[in-house]
């Protein structure tokens, strides 16, 4: 199976839509020409011309209202926030307009639309790049939420975003465009709202989304080769809609759950996992359930400060073992 | 009152020249009093819905669009199969003036599971895609990018039309109007941005609010723009042919506002003593009301009579009565209904791909 990048997944993604289906619009800033600002649509204005990949002006709630529009008329964007952290000048536009247009109307329209872009921290660029709203848009019915870690995830379950017929808000990490992963050329789509054991423990459940999945694998390792710790990782892959039954499973198994995110711990998607497992669970807990999230702060500057403000496989490794202890 | 709108004033009281204008003068006389009642179908549709949010039988806001008619139903009477409109929350005319019939409208206002958006949206939220009418939006001006997305869409699928996107004149400040019409102009999008200037944003004058004139704000995205007095709907559907015909024609967008006034409230909740006086309100009713005017021109061509008007008027009474009867006899939507409505993929389950839970606890 050939070795691609995440970034290679998104794009091979973006094409396969694009050419299979002709509503299909990409646009955003610096998508077409500049060949975007992450290089991840590289290529697809020379292959699909400026009708269907399209520059806009540094303009979120414009382009986002427009193509949230154009999305009710059967048109299908996929927009690119060149980072996720700018939403929030698009925020109405995205969590009043998109969330609730259906609603609204009475199931009279839908908003086939895909917001995709990067959203992590870790790149030393400050509070105000570094934003993971995952929580805050899961929060809101009527969007779906996903954050993929590996590129095989990333293509599927874009091809899938992109198919969908409600708003779906996929979110990306600078870190891991780079990753290569054994990607099929074949094609193939991962459903929403289906969970992945990354790796099979029997001492631990770690469950954790987006790039907290690739430092809980770095952590596990670390925890079975130095404390013969076996620790079960379940990556989320999609939030809204939760694969509640992936992590049941595990925890039935393990009996001891650790959280990581990279988002702040107050009303984090975390909080929402540890209270469904504590309902629907509860028996099977040896231990209380403990969280690693991002240390409660905005985004710090400082680069090995940052580095510790984000769940790194040393701070997992340090509650995994405090919770075994 | 200001020097430019005395000249508007001045012209718009000639009122021959829009009646002689070929998108008016081809209107035969069924269709000028089809105009003309649907402006008092309008104005009784409010009234009697004014009655029952008196009595407590709707909840929330009241928008009413009363002094207003003309512009609605001028609009919308232009508009083609492929052209599209979408507005703010005070959003009855234009509802009626897409043709949605009364029942669905006032029983959504009760909150009624037979309402256009089955009780889920409200007086400020009615809807109808199978009419080209997107809505009905809460937020003010958040509607003008998704206008602009109609435009795109039209635009995009080769089609010939224009969307017409509402707004008052309190949202020509807010910046997603901005970023859309520079949008629009970059792209050559069909799209009509209306500002319906009824001269106050809640209970803050234009004057109080908006430094320089509203439309001519397109000048600086290089937009065509115009300025019309909404009274006259000769004088409505005048200019916005010419507006349509620019954009279904050659994809030119605009910017118009229209001069106009309501009578009531922000909201009917609102007090409105504060920031106008009731003889500036008697003031327009007494020389512009817009179905005032349009009666007299039709008066004068001879199309109304006397009786037609009484005739018109008592069935459009008894059209709204019929509708808050329809309405309070409607069931409420049930807790199920609740969670209905959020998700195409929930409500469409044979298409369902997704997994996992959607709705949580």
């Amino acid at each position: 199976m050939p070795l691609i990048t995440y970034r290679e997944a998104i794009r091979h993604a973006l094409a396969e839509e694009l050419s299979r289906d002709p509503n299909v619009v990409v646009m955003g800033e610096e998508v077409a020409q500049f060949n975007g600002a992450y290089k991840v649509t590289e290529g697809l204005l020379e292959k699909f011309g400026p009708n269907r990949i399209v520059d806009t002006p540094i303009s979120e709630a414009g382009f986002i209202g427009m193509g949230i529009g154009a999305s009710m008329l059967g048109v299908r964007p996929v927009i690119e926030l060149m980072f996720w952290s700018f939403y929030s000048v698009a925020f109405d536009q995205i969590l009043n307009n998109a969330a609730n247009v259906r609603y609204m109307s009475g199931g009279l329209i839908n908003c086939p639309i895909v917001i995709r872009g990067p959203a992590n921290g870790g790149t030393n660029v400050g509070a105000t790049h570094s934003h993971t709203p995952e929580n805050i848009c899961a929060n809101h019915p009527g969007i779906k939420v996903v954050c993929p870690a590996t590129a095989y995830d990333a293509k599927g379950l874009l091809k899938s975003a992109i198919r969908d017929n409600d708003p779906v808000m996929f979110m990306e990490n600078t870190i891991l465009y780079g990753d290569k992963w054994e990607v099929p050329e074949e094609e193939y789509l991962i459903p929403l709202g289906k969970a992945d054991v990354k790796r099979v423990g029997k001492d631990l459940t770690i469950v954790a989304h987006g790039r907290a999945v690739i430092s809980s694998l770095a952590a596990a390792q670390q925890l079975e080769r130095e404390h013969d710790i076996s620790v079960e990782v379940v990556d989320l892959r999609t939030i809204r809609p939760l694969d509640e039954e992936t992590i049941l499973e595990s925890v039935r198994k393990t009996h001891r759950v650790l959280l990581v995110e990279e988002n702040k711990p107050f009303c984090g998607v975390d909080a929402q996992i540890a209270y469904m497992i504590q309902e629907k669970a509860f028996d099977d807990l040896d231990a209380p359930i403990k969280r690693v999230s991002a240390i409660d702060a905005p985004a710090i500057y400082s680069p090995p400060m940052e580095a510790e403000q984000l769940p790194n496989p040393q701070r997992i490794l340090k509650a995994a073992i405090e919770l075994l202890r | 009152m200001s020097k430019k709108q005395s000249a508007i004033a001045d012209k718009s009281a000639s009122t021959t020249d829009f009646s002689k204008a070929p998108i008016n003068a081809s209107l035969n006389r069924e269709q000028k009093i089809d105009l003309y009642r649907t402006m008092v179908r309008v104005r009784r549709f409010e009234e009697r819905s004014l009655r029952a949010y008196q009595a407590k039988k709707i909840g929330g806001f009241l928008h009413l669009y009363i002094g207003q008619e003309a512009v609605a139903i001028g609009c919308c009477s232009l508009m083609g199969k492929n052209d599209h409109v979408i507005t703010a929350y005070r959003d009855h005319g234009h509802a009626i003036g897409v043709g949605m019939p009364m029942n669905p409208l006032m029983a959504e206002m009760y909150g009624k599971a037979t309402g256009c958006s089955k009780g889920k949206g409200g007086s400020m939220h009615f809807f109808d895609p199978s009419r080209n009418y997107w809505g009905g939006h809460g937020i003010v001006g958040g509607q003008i990018p998704l206008g602009a997305g109609l435009a795109y869409g039209i635009k995009y699928k080769g089609l010939k039309g224009a969307a017409m996107a509402f707004m008052g004149d309190g949202a020509v400040n807010q910046g997603a109007v901005h970023e859309a019409y520079n949008l629009a102009s970059l792209w050559n999008l069909p799209v009509i941005y209306v500002i319906e200037n009824n001269g106050y944003s809640m209970g803050t004058s234009q004057q109080r609010s908006s430094a320089g004139s509203l439309a001519k704000r397109a000048e600086g995205y290089d937009m065509n723009w115009a300025e019309c007095d909404g009274s006259n709907i000769y004088e409505v559907r005048e200019t916005m042919n010419r507006l349509l015909t620019l954009a279904r024609e050659q994809c030119k967008p605009s910017v118009v506002e229209i001069k106009t006034y309501r009578y009531r409230g922000h909201s009917v909740a609102d007090p409105d003593n504060t920031y106008r006086s009731k003889t500036e309100i008697e003031e327009y009713r007494k020389t512009k009301d817009p179905i005032s005017v349009f009666q007299k021109i039709l008066y004068d061509e001879g199309v109304l009579t006397d009786a037609l008007i009484e005739s018109i008027d008592t069935e459009a009474k008894a059209e709204a009565d019929a509708a808050a009867d329809f309405a309070e006899q409607s069931p409420y939507p049930t807790v199920e209904d609740i969670s209905k409505d959020v998700y195409w993929e929930e409500d469409h389950p044979e298409h369902k791909t997704s997994q996992g839970r959607i709705f949580f606890e």
